[in-house]
């Protein structure tokens, strides 16, 4: 008797779980303090606006959990536990910093926790490293300096200086750059990489770039080491004798009006412009600005997406950690980016890549669209996962 | 590659630029440490408030009222810092002082990033130092020279201040024993006050400067910690000569590292660094021989 009321009891609660399921819990991993603070900042507001945007698209209800990453490896992987552990989430979303998905990578994989990549770009994520269970839904640094090198070359441009933080993601976009650079026919007379968050004077550098013979100079660099390198570039005058290209994240939005004038005139690659004319960033861009007074970044736009990504995910029926997994791996939507898609080879997202002038425009700078690069999948690089099981 | 004349100018003014930053910011510290022993490492922080002050002024009122108000502005919370915690940590050992500055870095870095928030802040340099100027036969950036010559005049000014005035002999002889100065008649307390504001005046003056030239973010303070504790270890601690003398042999080997020896350029300072500490730990020129 007591038996039969303990296994009548198991199965009223085994039946009541997935009753109660009907929300779905996403551990939001970001960094809020640190050095990329306003980058985490800007993912989320972007992710709160795709949830209230698209959120009625789904049956499902999401309740967020968001955690700190503070930019440290250590500190991240016990956030990811927690999350993962404590919290029970049933998704992840973010990630700025690679070395920080370098260090939940294992953690996420072995927990089969899908994880929708909000920012970190390392090609190693999508490539040799690459999980069944990560989906990037924002750009691997290849992806976006790959098309820049063919176009500049075919813009007759023939011989180039490079320049770069010293650290992989630095490495990853100039030897992108380079490879179809140099098989356009275009010639690297100089490359330097400099001390990653160590270098604030880039006086040294500019010298060797001007005394180099190079037509032009194509420098990634991000944050606060990209506003001093932008005004230092101008301050020496070599803006009009050496033009300025490079990957986006030179002149984003977030802190292209940090640079002020200094920025006018340079042409970069990235995936994501605010000037993009379509429907869905006119929508976009309407509510960003709205929220926060100022147009969105690249950043904003990947919070965006990666909360799209997860509505479209849970609207093919997808409620647990697997079957998200498996259905992330097969999105696709029209956002404010244009057409993107999954690739379910890799799991990196496929997308146009835009070039873009920064000009003076009503109100501060803002960003002329000279050419929309077609979009392209990435090598496969060494991924090796299970195909999409349907 | 073979470089021309004008390459080499260029770069020893670009050396002789970082030099004066850094010495802005050195002097003030080693001479706080000279005299009463103190350990500030929350120096950096002051520097960012300075530019995170001169930003706002200069939002304001323009590019000069951020440069002469952003070091009275960083002064006061000088006095603020000494009346309120660094008084009371005088006679507390050197590893509690390290501490409380220690932790004072973060309190005053996330107090930055609550009123200016986490984007990039940027001043304008004024039309007047804007544009290059061409000597030498090279062209430079005004705004460069003006770093430069700033920072000559105040090292002139502070030579002459401590070699030929009163108070600079009251100084010199507080850093030598303070205990004797005090014997003499020379209130230590008060000219350890006066010296620990031109110290923090001094390092919001390097920020309102350097805030042009870099971009004004939360953790650039401590971006320019390292540096400014291996120029006053290299060139010893408590004297001008000292820190001018660390500042010159930081801003040539970090500058012509990166020219000549890329690879080695964030390894090459350390590296001297550690040979100073073996050969002569006291630093080259040391206020007390």
């Amino acid at each position: 008797m007591k038996r039969a009321i303990l296994a009548a009891l198991g199965l009223a609660t085994s039946l009541a779980v997935p009753a109660a399921a009907e929300g779905i819990k996403v551990g939001l991993l970001l960094p809020f303090s640190g050095v990329y603070a306003s980058l985490g900042n800007e993912i989320e507001t972007g992710f709160n606006l795709g949830l209230e945007q698209f959120g009625a698209e789904t049956g499902v209800t999401f309740e967020v959990v968001r955690e700190d990453t503070e930019v440290k490896p250590p500190v991240a992987l016990g956030k990811a536990k927690k999350l993962i552990l404590q919290d029970q989430v049933d998704v992840m979303v973010g990630i700025v910093s690679s070395g920080v998905l370098g260090a939940v990578r294992d953690m996420v994989h072995g927990a089969s926790v899908p994880l929708i990549v909000a920012n970190a770009g390392n090609d190693e994520a999508t490539g040799a490293s690459c999980s069944p269970f990560i989906t990037r839904m924002s750009f691997s640094n290849g992806q976006i300096n790959r098309p820049m090198g063919t176009w500049m070359a075919e813009k007759g441009i023939k011989k180039v200086f490079t320049l770069a933080p010293d650290y992989a993601a630095g490495r990853q976009m100039i030897d992108a750059f380079t490879e179809t650079f140099t098989a356009a026919g275009g010639e690297i007379v100089g490359q330097e990489f400099t001390p990653f968050q160590k270098t604030q004077d880039f006086g040294p550098y500019l010298a060797q770039a001007k005394a180099s013979g190079a037509d032009a100079v194509y420098v990634f660099y991000a944050g606060g080491e990209a506003i001093s390198f932008v005004k230092q570039y101008d301050s020496f005058g070599l803006k009009a004798e050496l033009p300025l290209y490079g990957s986006g994240f030179l002149t984003s939005p977030l802190y292209v009006n940090a640079q002020g004038e200094a920025a006018e005139g340079v042409i970069t690659a990235l995936h994501y412009a605010p000037t993009i004319d379509s429907e869905a960033n006119g929508v976009f861009v309407a509510a960003f600005t709205e929220e926060t007074g100022r147009a969105p970044s690249e950043f904003a736009v990947q919070g965006y997406d990666a909360a799209r990504a997860l509505i479209e995910a849970t609207k093919t029926g997808a409620n647990d950690r697997a079957s998200l997994a498996n259905a992330l791996r097969q999105v696709s939507f029209d956002g404010p980016r244009g057409k993107l898609a999954i690739d379910p080879a890799t799991n990196n997202i496929i997308q146009p890549v835009y070039v873009y002038e920064t000009v003076a425009g009503e109100g501060g700078l803002t960003q002329k669209i000279l050419a929309q690069l077609p979009a392209e999948a990435d090598p496969v690089n060494g991924c090796e996962m299970a195909p999409v099981s349907n | 590659m073979a470089h021309d004349l004008g390459f080499w100018t260029l770069q020893a003014l670009n050396a002789l630029q970082l030099s004066m930053l850094l010495f802005l910011l050195s002097i003030g510290l080693t001479v706080i440490f000279g005299l009463m022993h103190f350990v500030n490492l929350a120096h950096g922080s002051l520097y960012a408030l300075g530019a995170y002050f001169a930003a706002s002024l200069a939002a304001v009122g323009g590019y000069w009222m951020g440069l002469f108000l952003a070091p009275v502005a960083v002064a006061g919370v000088g006095i603020l810092l000494y009346s309120g915690l660094i008084k009371r940590m005088r006679k507390s050992g050197p590893m509690a002082q390290v501490l409380v500055t220690f932790g004072l870095i973060f309190v005053l870095l996330d107090l930055t990033r609550i009123f200016w928030g986490d984007l990039a802040l940027a001043i304008e340099v004024p039309a007047l130092l804007d544009g290059r100027l061409a000597f030498l036969g090279v062209e430079y950036p005004t705004y460069r020279v003006f770093i430069i010559a700033l920072g000559l005049a105040i090292f002139g000014a502070l030579a002459f201040v401590l070699g030929r005035t009163q108070i600079g002999a009251m100084i010199r002889a507080g850093v030598d024993n303070d205990a004797m100065a005090a014997c003499l008649g020379i209130n230590v307390e008060r000219l350890f006050f006066i010296v620990f504001c031109v110290g923090c005046a001094l390092a919001g003056l390097a920020g309102a400067v350097a805030a042009p030239l870099l971009s004004v973010t939360p953790d650039m303070g401590l971006q320019i910690l390292i540096p400014t504790l291996i120029v006053i270890v290299i060139g010893g601690l408590g004297s001008l000569k000292g820190a001018i003398a660390g500042s010159l042999i930081y801003g040539f080997v970090q500058t012509f590292g990166a020219v000549l020896a890329p690879q080695l350029a964030s390894v090459l300072i350390y590296a001297l660094l550690a040979a100073v500490l073996v050969i002569k730990p006291v630093g080259l020129f040391p206020a007390k021989g």
